[in-house]
């Protein structure tokens, strides 16, 4: 069953040809192609993952490229990282592909938008499967790719562009940083091998700093793909693109490989602890800064959109702090909720018709289904036991407090809070109080069976998968490690600031909105909030890069191009010509002329040194 | 049977020439088939050439001007054999690209084959004297054709294009005879010369001779700041014609440093590596940056190819076997973006008559299989992998970080201008809101779709399946770094 694992990513790939060639003429029935294909990949992935974790695992390559005397090899590798990913990948994907025929129901590019979809999550699976750095990083630009051409499915709104060509750049940044981690390494040991290149790497000895350079450049591609600080400008604006998209590249794909990358090659980060440290520092900021700015949002999207940047925080702060698999039970907890509620944001948008959250209010009554399953999502996000965000959020932050860094564990716990509050936060603004719109409330109905299915199956793992898998996984990962650090009442702390931050929620919007504005006006709070609203200055820095690294310099260069360069050139032709006119009297002035005159002196020199030579 | 495919194109342009006063049609037909002829011998040059062997193949060799020992010494190996293929298929598209061409058919498919003679010429010629002779025939049929066919300032870029290229074949022109003197080897054959040249040599004359040699190709490649006649010749070239231009005529500067320059005088190579290599980012920095300012879209694209040009250069720094490789494959892989850019321009501006981009735009919506296109010609264009733009850099670049760390930074800084601009080009033409002015364009026609679709699946192919190029390239690129000492 193993051999068979690139059919997983096979499938998609295959319907996305067929959604090229008879997509257009198929209509909506065209979705069935992508459906149909990742509904296998799926039953396919869950035989796989029955089977590793019977303990088999794959590791197959072919020759690909001899180039410069070196051999280059193609293959896939399946072990319990891989299997667990394949299997939430397809699931996941499945039911966004389900959900998204009711949601895009007349959309005027509804074949395109399918296409991509699939092609995206067939780009997710091979860079799950890669043996090899080199087929991952195809994958990961594929995804990109995919991302960019979704942000801006609806490219007619010049927002939407300037947001996907924002996306598209920013990763690249990172994405450069990648490359040349994968150079770096390349070059010393010859090898593309997620399984050999720690071993060839610890083999030569090299300086702790090298190691660290390449470790961190790795990292900086999974900085700019997971959108972490301070590459997580992109992610908010990528709220652009149709909220499906949205769940896909929160939940299951784009961001969730940043992460999959640093497990991927934790080897190479095990043997550069400084640079694994900074993993946890930038998780531990990107876990805290953008839960502050969640808390400030009025588009429920937004909110949705920061709270990823932060969770993908504590993934990486796991990472960080060496607990390998705490991250990745995070990482698939994480993304069944986070697909849960923002499919359950796309159905309040679809009924409301807006998604500013101050213009909606009481839908509750409206939107049963959609309001609980989105509770479901907000308690599994919040931490709040049994769900399922709860027991990943808690092994992560146990493994802080025993790292030797403890302000990681400071930064994650207060985020923890902020977390559970902000999302309180939301669901009020949301489902209870009085509708705040008039228009909104009278127009909201509850969306079709074919988007509420989805969400009412993505309820139950958010729901549910922690408990269950949170020690199945841990063998399944790491068999041999440890049984998890005591932390005494700082093991408590984390959900104690959770349920504070339930109730602060409660407390600050359900009832008038009065009390609030009296706060935002003390002066304590004022400069935070603007802070915060400011989205720490972020994008401002952003917008400096730009034009100081990019658009200045090439209107420099343009100009320096067109007057200084060509200037000089001209100016020697004007010379030149200031010669011909006294020559002119000699000449007929007509450049063809010359020419002729050229190719036949040219012809004549020949014959003439072929007459000498005989 | 090399000399067959380098003449085929003239006997063409007879045949035309005494055709008659045929209708349009006819004229097209025969130009197309001798288009096609050098072609269908290329496919059977690569299927019969023994690789195993490598070296010089298919060899034709007699003497020209024996009081000067110069030859008719044509031969191919794996990196001829790949320019040729991709000489013979350009050709082909900008003759099925030319059929819009209305005015003075004849004339111009005259010129067109010529052309392709010489440059056909050049990839097969192993004479210096015989390479120069190909390489001034490249110059007289395009000065014509960007000087009649051309756009509203055709005159000054046609002008600026012979100045240029001219200046570059006097160059070469002089180390060549400079090097017949100096070695007193009494002969001009490469193979030869590359063998004995580095013995009889000096240090300080190798520099010299290389310099002047590597500025002659540097013009044609074209290397900032020798750079901008391109822009100005493809700007006012007719649509087929930039694209022979960027895909098939800049390739004879990179062809001539791994044929001549390199081979040649080995010792200059390795000292001046690291300038040529600054060189090489500089080009895609600049001209990464040049390219973003653009507001004509053919310009930006002209600027494209410079800057990919710098790639070209690193590998040549590099001097290694997997540089070399990586130097061979984005030129030919360049060779099909820039064809497909380039006739992309030329499908927006028969429909629209302007290359503003501030003009264009909403294109996905207003015609999508173009806008599609274009889209995937700019992304194959920034190096998106599985197409064929990434396999050249990415291998480049990976043996460039092996020597030259701080070149490799610095070039992958220059990656993220690549994107910019290329980005940049698809948001201004195909993104944004539809506009009215463009509503009743006519749809991508099957004679475009029948240029444009074998260059789209080379660039498929070549980025997924890179071997069936790279088995062909690698044995000459050993053979040109073992001459350089093979580090």
């Amino acid at each position: 069953m193993l051999a068979w694992a690139p059919l997983v990513p096979a499938l998609p790939l295959a319907a996305y040809v067929l959604h090229l060639i008879f997509g257009r003429r198929a209509g909506e029935r065209t979705a069935l192609f992508g459906i149909v294909a990742l509904a296998l990949s799926t039953l396919l992935s869950l035989a796989i993952l029955v089977q590793v974790a019977h303990g088999a695992a794959i590791d197959r390559s072919v020759p690909w490229l001899r180039i410069g005397g070196l051999q280059v090899r193609m293959g896939f590798a399946v072990g319990p990282l891989e299997a667990v990913m394949l299997a939430m990948v397809s699931f996941i994907s499945c039911f966004i592909e389900v959900y998204s025929m009711g949601y895009m129901h007349g959309d005027r590019r509804y074949n395109r938008f399918f296409s991509n979809v699939t092609l995206f999550v067939a780009a997710m699976l091979t860079a799950v499967i890669a043996n090899n750095l080199l087929l991952f990083f195809a994958a990961w630009e594929v995804m990109g790719l995919c991302s960019y051409l979704l942000i801006g499915h609806w490219f007619e709104d010049p927002a939407n562009c300037r947001a996907a060509t924002k996306a598209f750049m920013v990763t690249r940044i990172g994405d450069v940083g990648l490359l040349l981690g994968i150079w770096w390494a390349f070059s010393l040991t010859h090898t593309f091998s997620f399984a050999a290149l720690p071993g060839a790497l610890g083999a030569m000895h090299l300086p702790a700093a090298t190691l660290d350079a390449i470790a961190l450049l790795i990292f900086l591609g999974a900085v700019g793909k997971s959108a972490q600080v301070p590459l997580q400008i992109w992610l908010p604006d990528a709220m652009a693109g149709p909220t499906p998209i949205s769940a896909l590249i929160h939940a299951a794909t784009m961001v969730a490989a940043g992460v999959f990358l640093v497990a991927r090659t934790y080897g190479i980060f095990l043997l550069a602890p400084a640079a694994l440290h900074w993993v946890g520092i930038v998780g531990g900021i990107s876990a805290f800064i953008p839960a502050t700015i969640a808390c400030v949002q009025t588009d429920i999207k937004k909110v949705l959109a920061y709270s990823t940047i932060s969770q993908l925080g504590y993934m990486m702060l796991a990472m960080g702090v060496g607990a390998f698999e705490a991250g990745i039970f995070h990482l698939l907890t994480h993304a069944f909720f986070k697909a849960l509620l923002f499919l359950a944001a796309g159905s309040v948008i679809h009924a409301a018709g807006t998604q500013n959250m101050h213009e909606m209010g009481g839908l509750w009554r409206k939107l049963r289904t959609t309001g609980a399953t989105f509770v479901v999502g907000t308690l599994a996000l919040a931490a709040i036991p049994p769900f399922s965000g709860f027991w990943s959020k808690d092994a992560i932050l146990r493994a802080a407090w025993a790292s030797p860094d403890r302000a990681l564990y400071w930064l994650g716990t207060i985020a923890a809070g902020l977390t559970a509050y902000y999302m309180t936060r939301a669901v009020v603004l949301t489902f209870f109080g009085r509708p705040r719109d008039a228009h909104v409330q009278e127009h909201a109905h509850e969306s079709p069976a074919v988007m509420l299915v989805p969400l009412v199956v993505l309820s139950v793992p958010a729901a549910l998968l922690g408990w269950v898998v949170d020690r199945p996984l841990r063998q399944l990962l790491t068999p041999h490690a440890p049984a998890a650090a005591a932390a005494g009442v700082y093991g408590f702390l984390p959900l104690l600031l959770s349920l504070a931050g339930v109730a602060v929620g409660l407390a600050l919007y359900l009832g008038p909105l009065a009390r609030r504005e009296a706060l935002l006006r003390s002066p304590l709070v004022r400069p935070v909030y603007g802070l915060c609203k400011r989205l720490w200055f972020f994008d401002d820095l952003g917008a400096v890069v730009m034009y100081a690294v990019g658009l200045g310099p090439s209107y420099v260069i343009g100009a320096f191009d067109r007057y200084v360069v060509d200037g000089v050139v001209n100016g020697i032709g004007w010379l030149a010509m200031a010669f011909g006119r006294l020559w002119r009297k000699l000449s007929t002035g007509n450049v063809q002329a010359y020419m002729l005159t050229m190719v036949v002196a040219l012809a004549i020199g020949l014959v003439a040194l072929q007459a000498m030579g005989g | 049977m090399l000399s067959m495919m380098v003449f085929a194109p003239v006997l063409g342009a007879l045949l035309l020439g005494f055709m008659g006063g045929r209708s349009p049609q006819a004229l097209r037909s025969v130009a197309t088939v001798f288009m096609a002829l050098p072609l269908a011998i290329v496919v059977l040059l690569l299927a019969t050439y023994h690789y195993g062997a490598g070296g010089l193949q298919f060899v034709q060799r007699t003497a020209w001007v024996p009081a000067w020992h110069i030859q008719y010494f044509l031969g191919v190996d794996g990196l001829s054999l790949v320019m040729l293929l991709l000489t013979a298929a350009i050709g082909v598209v900008a003759t099925v690209a030319s059929y819009g061409i209305g005015d003075r058919v004849r004339e111009y498919f005259v010129w067109l084959l010529l052309l392709q003679t010489g440059i056909l010429g050049v990839f097969c010629a192993q004479d210096l004297i015989l390479f120069i002779f190909f390489f001034d025939v490249v110059l007289v049929p395009m000065y014509f054709l960007i000087a009649i066919w051309g756009g509203p300032r055709r005159q000054y870029a046609a002008l600026k294009f012979l100045i240029y290229t001219f200046t570059g074949s006097v160059l070469m022109l002089v180390a060549v005879l400079a090097l017949y003197f100096l070695t007193g080897r009494q002969t001009f054959a490469i193979p030869a010369l590359a063998r004995l040249a580095p013995h009889d040599l000096g240090r300080g004359l190798q520099l010299l001779l290389f310099a002047v040699i590597f500025i002659g190709f540097a013009i044609k490649l074209p290397m900032v700041p020798l750079h901008t006649w391109l822009p100005d010749a493809h700007v006012e070239a007719p649509t087929p014609v930039s694209v022979i231009l960027a895909a098939v005529l800049l390739k004879i500067g990179g062809y001539g440093m791994l044929r001549i320059a390199l081979p040649l005088f080995p010792q200059a190579v390795h000292a001046l590596a690291w300038p040529i290599g600054i060189l090489g980012v500089v080009n895609i920095i600049y001209a990464a940056l040049a390219a973003m300012s653009q507001h004509d879209f053919k310009k930006l694209v002209a600027y494209s190819s410079v800057s990919h040009m710098g790639f070209v250069l690193l590998g040549l720094a590099l001097a290694t076997p997997l540089g070399i490789d990586g130097a061979i494959f984005v030129m030919f892989s360049h060779g099909l973006i820039s064809a497909m850019l380039f006739l992309m321009v030329g499908v927006f501006y028969d429909r629209c008559h302007t290359r503003e981009l501030s003009r264009l735009g909403g294109m996905y919506r207003t015609l999508p299989l173009a806008g599609t296109l274009l889209a995937f010609a700019a992304l194959a264009n920034l190096g998106l992998p599985t197409l064929s733009g990434f396999v050249g850099e990415f291998f480049t670049l990976s043996g460039v970080f092996a020597t030259y760390r701080v070149l490799a930074f610095w070039a992958a800084f220059g990656l993220i201008l690549v994107a910019a601009f290329n980005l940049i080009l698809m948001q201004r033409v195909v993104m944004g809101p539809p506009r009215t002015e463009w509503e009743s364009l006519a749809p991508v026609s099957a004679r475009e779709l029948i240029t444009l679709v074998p260059l789209l699946g080379g660039v498929v192919l070549l980025g997924i399946a890179p071997a069936v190029l790279m088995n062909v390239i690698n044995g000459p690129a050993a053979a040109i770094a073992a001459s350089l000492g093979g580090r």
